[in-house]
């Protein structure tokens, strides 16, 4: 709780710092603040904390996904600088840390209510951001459909809520799950319903096939730092949101989602893969990337929906790292050559050796090479999944992880062999500085997996 | 310890050239080979012949994914290591010819790959093993990617996705027999054969499957041999060497090591295939090389057509054929790195790997035509030359297997002959042409390359025993070699 609300605090302060001109220092601040936000993470570790009679929970598992939201915010304010720096800085970097607050409360709600409040905190903050880039028409597109497609979404999740509260009387969720629990089998047919409507609600947030649509178009519109900011601080949110849902409340009715759940986890993995090999441009390929790794999430998840939660840390951790690498390369050269397609990676490796590694070293995590963290990730979905008897799902994920394979290295292909074009990128030493440190992250998660993993224990 | 060592050492190595780049980094990289070749050495003076696994060193790596930083050395693991720290230095050597970009990557990469192949040689953890053997791939393909040849982006992506996923496959069987293990499970080597062994016939059949499409793609035996003629061709020289002279080993050991201890009656079932397709592996590919053009692909086809000898030989499950394909591997190792040595020779003086337009060489440089036909000589398995004694016991055991498929097999050696004395007579004999007139014979550090070389395929060859007395414990083990043949070695 004492991280949301320096969040919020800091979201206030940057409102505050138009008025008090402290812009120059601004990004300094957030990022300091953010990082106090997850040591408070350590401090409030081990406490079982409820807040506000009960709505919110600091429990480990949104503690700890607290502090991966915190680390990724620095990390991403480090990398995007360059976003705020032309105009309506504050009001862009209040947005943003409102966003991330809406996050730490869709990893904490223990009330129906407050899961509404948090995906429409991160919500309308991430409208506005989407279209930040008012000059161009993509970013309008992706501000206008991402808005519209949201209140679609919410719709069906608040239709959902209601449902489950007329069959349940509560809207805590534990409440709902002792309720399910006892009324095992004498739920109305509307509770279902509701469940049905919460998990499509859901699905549009998380970007599951087939409610993905408007993914690759907003992400390919919105400027590349709200891109980065999306597939990584939004996704951990929406994904542990899905969990609290499922695994906390609806466990228990499990043969009612369950088959639901692997036809949209398999046409996830398939569709977004193979989507993805058709792309040319590398951030609309990066975002259908992005949507075919909630199809390994959603296969880890079906393995052992009440015993996942590690599995799911450790694959948003790695999948995160790996997704800033990826993106904060995708912002220097979409800076430098004024072009996102494969082409524009031609030669980097003679062009500049450090974006280079860094590229690939993040793509490599993102396609499941060992030892990177990605590798780990799929691993544990792979060993799971195979413990608990899902072993068609499994040959459909390799697969499509052979496919994964094709499109990440077709930019690396591009990075090592083909002729340079264009200026050579100059980095600053900031930008050299993250590089480095993303590198040694991403290896370290990989190489060191233990700890991470055992965080939330089994 | 000194396993430890053997596996971090390169790693360290290629770190420290990695980010210091210095000026002379081939002279680094040699420096760091060959220290890791005198600690393999002291490794195999302090190796007890009679016993098995030495050496050995576990501790916990990720303990919830049941991963253990568990390795040994026993006399198979040795034999494959000291090939490694053997030829390692000898292809850093053989490209002080070539100047190449960016020479501290590529360097690096070299010793990156080192590591993972000991790795792959000693780790007697399932997982473990898998990571080497992952490992070993991405070094190599950005090896082949950044200093290859024309059109070497497909492929080496052909190449990388196709072991890739062979050993994905590899890896959900041993994820699969992961589970099969009683408790809390483990990936422990000796735990998954027992694992292994308890299953159903018919499972036994699925894992063998599963796993020798893994290793048959790496080595790589007939029908899944297709990225190899390109891949070689297009690979930088050293890139073919250690893709060839080590980087197949990796297939082979994974049959000696992990197939055919683990589902033992799998083997038995489905081995009789598995031969018949390594067996057509062989004539196939001896007959494409015979009509090849260009020398670095004729080579390579030679290379499947050897390599489908040793795996024939070896899923005979014979004691005789398992000695066989040890010697083979090494003498195979060594003398397919001194022809891709000797090609890339020719290519730096003439730029051409075309048969036709070479010829007359021995007239203007007999020091190579003699070097050259003592190394051919291995290849074809003359009496007296390591190639001999390898193709023997391996022919050996395919005729106690089965007559008719030994025969065919030993076609081996007549097609081998031919198109190996093709080449020689193609580039070495005949007249002096434009191309060859000026060429100049051997240099001092081509000398120092090829004559341990031209020694050492000799000296194998002659006196085979310190290298068969190696393994022999191993072979003896029960666990390793399930079938009991009645014939002995001596």
């Amino acid at each position: 709780m004492n991280s949301l609300y320096v969040i919020c605090g800091l979201g206030i302060v940057s409102l505050m710092a138009e008025i008090a001109s402290l812009r120059k220092w601004l990004t300094a601040v957030l990022i300091a603040g953010l990082a106090v936000a997850a040591a408070l993470v350590i401090v409030d570790w081990g406490t079982d904390v409820s807040y506000f009679s009960g709505m919110i929970v600091f429990d480990k598992f949104s503690l700890a996904f607290t502090g991966l939201i915190s680390i990724v915010s620095v990390l991403w304010f480090w990398m995007s600088d360059e976003y705020f720096q032309d105009t309506h800085q504050t009001d862009k970097s209040a947005l943003v840390l409102f966003a991330i607050a809406g996050a730490v409360i869709m990893a904490s709600f223990n009330n129906m209510a407050m899961l509404f409040l948090g995906i429409e905190i991160l919500s309308i903050s991430l409208y506005a951001l989407a279209g930040s880039r008012k000059g161009s028409l993509f970013s309008n597109e992706a501000a206008f459909k991402y808005f519209l497609m949201g209140s679609f979404a919410t719709g069906f999740l608040l239709l959902g809520i209601a449902l489950v509260y007329g069959a349940t009387g509560s809207f805590h969720i534990n409440v709902i799950s002792d309720f399910v629990l006892i009324h095992k089998d004498g739920l109305p047919t509307f509770f279902y319903a509701g469940v049905i409507l919460m998990f499509i609600g859901l699905a549009f947030k998380i970007s599951a096939v087939p409610f993905h649509f408007w993914a690759p178009d907003v992400y390919g519109g919105s400027p590349t730092s709200i891109t980065a900011f999306m597939s990584t601080v939004v996704k951990i949110a929406a994904i542990s949101a899905f969990y609290r849902v499922f695994s906390f409340a609806f466990a228990e009715v499990e043969s009612s989602w369950l088959l639901m759940i692997e036809v949209v986890c398999i046409l996830t993995l398939v569709v977004a893969n193979v989507t993805a090999v058709y792309q040319n441009d590398a951030k609309r390929m990066l975002a259908y990337s992005s949507v075919g790794h909630v199809g390994y999430i959603l296969l880890g998840f079906l393995a052992d929906p009440i015993t996942s939660s590690s599995l799911i840390l450790y694959y948003l951790s790695a999948y995160a790292v790996s997704s800033l690498g990826a993106f904060a390369v995708l912002g220097i050269v979409e800076r430098e050559q004024k072009d996102l397609s494969v082409d524009s990676f031609n030669g980097l490796f003679k062009r500049n050796p450090l974006l280079a590694v860094a590229m690939t070293i993040a793509l490599l995590s993102l396609a499941g090479i060992p030892p990177l963290p990605g590798f780990f990730a799929k691993y544990m979905v792979f060993a799971l999944a195979l413990e608990n008897g899902f072993t068609g799902l499994v040959i459909v994920a390799v697969i499509t992880s052979l496919i994964g394979v094709y499109y990440y290295f077709r930019i690396i292909i591009a990075m090592f062999m083909k002729e340079p074009v264009g200026v050579s990128a100059q980095l600053s030493a900031s930008e050299n500085a993250l590089a480095i440190l993303l590198i040694v992250l991403t290896l370290l998660i990989g190489i060191f997996p233990d700890w991470l993993i055992s965080l939330l224990g089994s | 310890m000194l396993t430890l060592f053997l596996i971090f050492f390169p790693l360290l190595a290629s770190l420290v050239l990695l980010l210091s780049r210095p000026q002379n980094a081939k002279l680094w990289a040699f420096i760091a080979s060959i220290i890791e070749l005198v600690v393999s050495l002291v490794v195999a003076f302090q190796f007890e012949k009679n016993e098995t696994t030495q050496f050995a060193f576990n501790t916990p790596w990720i303990e919830s994914l049941g991963l253990n930083l568990s390795v040994g050395i026993d006399g198979i693991s040795l034999l494959l290591v000291l090939l490694t720290t053997v030829l390692v230095p000898f292809i850093i050597l053989s490209s002080f010819n070539n100047s190449y970009n960016k020479p501290a990557t590529f360097y690096g990469l070299i010793l990156m790959m080192q590591m993972a192949l000991v790795g792959v040689f000693v780790a007697l953890n399932g997982l473990l093993f898998y990571l080497f053997w992952e490992m070993a791939l991405i070094p190599i393909y950005f090896i082949c990617l950044i200093w290859g040849g024309e059109s070497r982006g497909r492929i080496t992506f052909k190449f990388f996705v196709y072991t890739l996923a062979g050993s994905l496959f590899m890896l959900v069987t041993l994820v699969y027999l992961y589970f099969q293990t009683p408790g809390s499970h483990s990936f422990d080597i000796l735990t998954l054969y027992e694992a292994g062994r308890a299953l159903p016939l018919a499972e036994q059949g699925w894992i063998f499957w599963a796993m020798f499409i893994a290793f048959a793609i790496k080595m790589p035996v007939f029908p899944f041999h297709t990225w190899q003629p390109d891949t070689y061709t297009v690979a930088p020289t050293q890139g073919t060497m250690l893709l060839s002279g080590i980087m197949l080993k990796m297939g082979i050991y994974g049959l000696i090591r992990w197939l055919i201890p683990l589902v033992p009656a799998g083997v038995q079932q489905w081995g009789y295939t598995a031969i018949i397709l390594s067996v057509i592996g062989i004539i196939y590919a001896s007959c494409i090389a015979i009509v090849q053009k260009d020398i670095k692909r004729l080579i390579a086809y030679s290379s499947i057509a050897h390599v489908g000898l040793i795996s024939a030989g070896l899923l005979t499950l014979n004691r005789i054929g398992m000695q066989g394909a040890m010697i083979q591997m090494i003498s195979h190792g060594i003398i397919v790195f001194a022809l891709f040595y000797i090609v890339d020779i020719i290519f730096q003086r003439t730029k051409t790997h075309t048969l036709s337009e070479l010829g007359g060489i021995k007239n203007v440089a007999p020091l190579l035509a003699t070097v050259f036909t003592v190394v051919m000589l291995g290849s074809v398995a003359l009496p007296l030359t390591s190639g001999f004694v390898g193709e023997f016991l391996l022919l050996n055991s395919l005729f106690q297997y089965q007559a008719i498929i030994g025969a065919v097999a030993g076609l081996t050696i007549i097609l081998g002959a031919v198109y190996m004395l093709t080449t020689f007579q193609k580039s070495m004999s005949g007249e002096t042409n434009g191309v060859t007139k000026t060429f100049t014979d051997l240099t001092d550090h081509e000398k120092m390359v090829l004559y341990p070389v031209v020694v050492i395929i000799i000296v194998m060859g002659v006196y085979p025993d310190p290298i068969l007395s190696i393994s022999e414990s191993v072979v003896n083990n029960p666990l390793v070699l399930f079938s009991e043949s009645t014939a002995s070695l001596k």
